[in-house]
């Protein structure tokens, strides 16, 4: 065994991957910002320091461990230079902390105070950029920036995506999107990881906590609760209990002192989404259409496919997501079966996850402006409610759900993990209770088989959108070929949400998912067919699976979007007699767009057509199923190609 | 002149399209590519360099990152004249302020703005120049003027606006 020396003590190490891993396993937590354990190493914030046998100072996180090393980690140089590091930094940051979202799990807070930061000799910057809350998810504050791009690494590394990245440099380097956007001008999934990876206040959920205490607070309106399954085993942390720890009936205990009127599950609307998403997937079996089916549960997943892979729209399952037919069902006809009107119900869903504020606020899932789940709390805004509402946690005494939307089966427990909805979707398939663990744990991707009336039938589950994406691309290159195929964006799935308690790394993520394994366990009802409630529900209202009534109510459709905004290339020419716009975005230029703008530019300079025909290319026509997209006077063309425009031009000429 | 919607805008998007094949979409090749799209627009427009993320395969965000980062790059559309003041030590003893206040003024540009509304001038400062002797510096494109005076630059400016009218006429 290979040994190395920390503060003149021998500690042993094996594979750790840097002298970081080492030092905590010691037992001794040397302040961070910028390392993730599942990120790549960035060595920029500088605190981590320690000192070498020559007196060199180097950063633990970028150095290997090595046989024979000895390292201190706190001499009186280290510890004076670890507080220039944090002073400066604290210079340059926004110190509002007592009205800080982030202060009771700001790093940078806690750290000024373990490390008895009394005065900042650095003067303060002066100019402050706009806060950006444009997004209905996260909201960014460039002032609190402490520029460690922990959150650059992870939209790029984990989510695939590169939403914000590091812009000017110097005093003026900052944190944004391309071209100093707003988030809800760029392709951003509203994941929350960022958020969730931030050290700082720098960019924060978007709290709906006043929302929800306004309603509390208003005698005309029924205030209805759905709690996700991943809510449950982590609420507990906030409180001292362990990872995976279930409280589902504590939770259900404070709500009701909160004023809550009734407290539903939402692991119920996850039986109904499998009902509803079996159906669909035989149906596509039968016709071999639209295969391989995606899940639909991940609103942030659903939008990372309208942002960047419109051609497999149609393979989105069309069920909302539980939360979704959780609110359909309580609107549009629970209100009605208890003497109420939609208007004077109020749904608030507690959700591990950021994308479900941006889901419920599709105007796809509102009747007159009136949207089927009214608020959405993280388990972090439940905590911060709780302590606000002065409950004590320890005298809380446990209290059953209400009933009739209280009851779920195992199947909807376990939607709250990677591999989750697929087990429970196999579970219907395969007519028992099928412990299904090939799709269980973290690995990226897993892939398993089952057999369904002598059918094989090959399923997929990734979560990370870094890993869809790769999936996806095998998939496109006809690489890997599926029938079922399940993603969630958070790693681990929901239990990894951005919502959830920090720090959520692997181990805490896993211990949350065996939470409901063990919850699932213990149920006796396991499949989603034999959910009573949901029975009652197909007989009293929706018919069965797939009917008219449930595709009014629980399906829905998806539309491509632009990547960004404002980017669209306009080549003169006046507005004249024909105007085509090319589509350049992702889909269409690597189907050719290209050579359609330069067939017709030659065809504009060759012909003399300057001031008959007008050229723009855009990004994104909001067509790519059919691409290459093009639009000759407001009419779309699909699958368009060079001579078909040209034709098309001289027709209209 | 070039911009990425004005007149010769659909040649110029096509030589960005030249550029991206001659180079390959490797992102080791963005900042060569930039360099040139730079020098096809004068700056680089943002409509261009997201299509060069599209072509590259590349996040928007990272062209933007790195178009930021170097002093070379412009985002903002620049003159037909970038005239650069040197305001290293040796040219601000010799008054480089002086100078750059009466272009300032004589460019009739207001503060933070560096480019007039023309698109003919662009006026800059720039830190050492590596020509102390000639303190203070002007730089016009790649011509260098040296010793200038206040009366000097306003003359050579004046010479250029004479020369581009009568072109125009
Ligand atoms: S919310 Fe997700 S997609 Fe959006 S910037 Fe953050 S990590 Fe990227
Ligand atoms: S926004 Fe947060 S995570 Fe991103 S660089 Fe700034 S401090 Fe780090
Ligand atoms: S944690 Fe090592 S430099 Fe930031």
């Amino acid at each position: 065994m290979k040994t190395l020396k920390i503060n003149g003590r021998e500690v042993a190490f094996s594979d750790e991957k840097n002298l970081l891993e080492v030092i905590r396993k010691a037992g001794i937590q040397l302040p961070t910002f910028c390392y993730h354990s599942e990120l790549s190493t960035y060595g920029a914030c500088r605190m981590c320091l320690v000192e070498d046998k020559k007196g060199n100072l180097i950063a633990a996180c970028c150095t290997p461990p090595r046989e024979g090393m000895e390292i201190k980690t706190h001499t009186l140089r280290l510890l004076k230079q670890r507080k220039m590091t944090l002073e400066l930094l604290l210079a340059a940051h926004d110190r509002e902390c007592t009205t800080c979202y982030k202060n009771s799990d700001c790093k940078l807070r806690k750290l000024a105070h373990d490390m008895g930061i009394e005065e900042i000799r650095f003067g303060r910057k002066e100019k402050r950029l706009p806060v950006d809350d444009s997004s209905p998810a996260i909201i960014r504050n460039p002032n609190k920036c402490i520029l460690c791009g922990d959150c650059v690494r992870m939209c790029e590394e984990v989510q695939g995506i590169g939403v914000i990245g590091f812009a000017y440099r110097g005093a003026r380097a900052t944190v944004t999107p391309a071209f100093n956007k707003k988030l809800s001008e760029v392709d951003c999934v509203d994941c929350g990881q960022c958020s969730s990876v931030c050290p700082t206040g720098a960019i924060v959920v978007k709290p709906h906590i006043e929302k929800v205490w306004q309603a509390l607070n208003d005698d005309s309106k029924v205030v209805i609760a759905q709690i996700a399954p991943a809510v449950r085993v982590a609420f507990g942390e906030a409180f001292g209990l362990k990872a995976g720890e279930s409280t589902e009936y504590l939770i259900v205990s404070a709500l009701k002192a909160m004023g809550f009127d009734k407290v539903f599950d939402t692991c119920l609307a996850a039986d109904l989404t499998v009902m509803e998403e079996v159906r669909e997937f035989m149906e596509r079996l039968d016709r071999g259409e639209n295969l391989p089916l995606f899940t639909s549960c991940c609103p942030a997943w659903v939008k990372f496919v309208e942002f960047n892979y419109p051609s497999f729209l149609d393979n989105l399952s069309t069920c909302r997501s539980p939360q979704q037919m959780f609110g359909s069902f309580i609107k549009n006809y629970y209100a009605g079966e208890v003497g109420l009107s939609r208007d004077n119900v109020f749904v608030v869903s507690i959700m591990p996850c950021t994308a479900k504020k941006a889901e419920a606020a599709r105007e796809e899932f509102a009747v007159d402006g009136n949207p089927d789940v009214d608020a959405v709390l993280t388990t972090q805004e439940l905590i911060r409610m709780v302590r606000e509402a002065g409950i004590v946690f320890e005298e809380l005494k446990e209290e059953s759900f209400d009933m009739p939307f209280g009851f779920a089966t195992g199947g909807g427990i376990i939607f709250g993990a990677t591999g989750g909805v697929t087990e429970a979707v196999v579970r219907m398939l395969d007519g028992g209770h099928k412990r299904f663990k090939e799709v269980r744990g973290n690995e990226g991707l897993k892939e398993a088989a089952v057999l369904k009336d002598g059918r094989e039938i090959k399923v997929a589950v990734v979560h990370g959108l870094k890993n869809a994406r790769e999936l996806l691309e095998m998939i496109k290159q006809g690489k890997a070929k599926y029938d079922l195929v399940e993603v969630m964006a958070c790693p681990g799935g929901c239990v990894g949400g951005a919502g959830q308690p920090v720090p959520a790394d692997a181990g805490i993520r896993e211990k949350r998912a065996k939470g409901l394994y063990i919850l699932d366990n213990r149920m006796q009802l396991g499949r989603a067919d034999e959910n009573p409630m949901v029975r009652m529900l197909y007989e009293k209202w929706l018919g069965s699976p797939g009917s008219e009534v449930s595709h009014k109510y629980l399906h829905t459709h998806y539309r491509s979007r632009r990547r960004i905004e404002g980017t669209d290339i306009k080549f003169g020419g006046q507005q004249g007699k024909v105007n085509v716009k090319i589509c350049i975005g992702t889909s269409c230029y690597l189907k050719g767009s290209y050579d359609i703008f330069k067939a017709v530019d030659r065809k504009i300079k060759e012909r003399n057509l300057e001031d008959k025909v007008s050229l723009e290319a855009t990004f994104c026509l909001e067509n790519c199923t059919s691409s290459p997209a093009v639009e000759v006077n407001g009419n779309i063309v699909e699958n368009a190609d060079a001579e078909r425009i040209e034709r098309l031009i001289d027709q209209l000429l | 002149m070039a911009t990425a919607t004005g007149h010769d805008s659909r040649r110029s998007f096509q030589r960005v399209n030249e550029i991206i094949e001659t180079h390959g979409r490797d992102p080791v090749h963005l900042i060569s590519i930039l360099q040139e799209v730079q020098n096809e627009y004068r700056y680089l427009p943002q409509e261009i360099l997201n299509y060069i993320a599209t072509a590259m395969n590349i996040s928007p965000s990272r062209v933007f990152g790195v178009a930021t980062f170097y002093e070379n790059f412009s985002l903002e559309p620049k003159g037909k004249y970038v005239i650069r003041i040197c305001d290293g030590t040796a040219c601000h003893v010799k008054n480089s302020t002086g100078l750059l206040n009466m272009l300032t003024r004589k460019l009739g540009l207001k503060e933070g703005q560096r480019t007039t509304g023309d698109l003919l001038f662009t006026l800059e400062t720039v830190s050492c120049l590596g020509a102390c002797g000639l303190a203070p510096v002007m730089v016009i494109n790649e011509e260098v003027h040296g010793k200038v005076t206040p009366e000097k630059a306003e003359q050579i400016i004046d010479e250029i606006i004479k020369k581009e009218r009568s072109q125009n006429d």
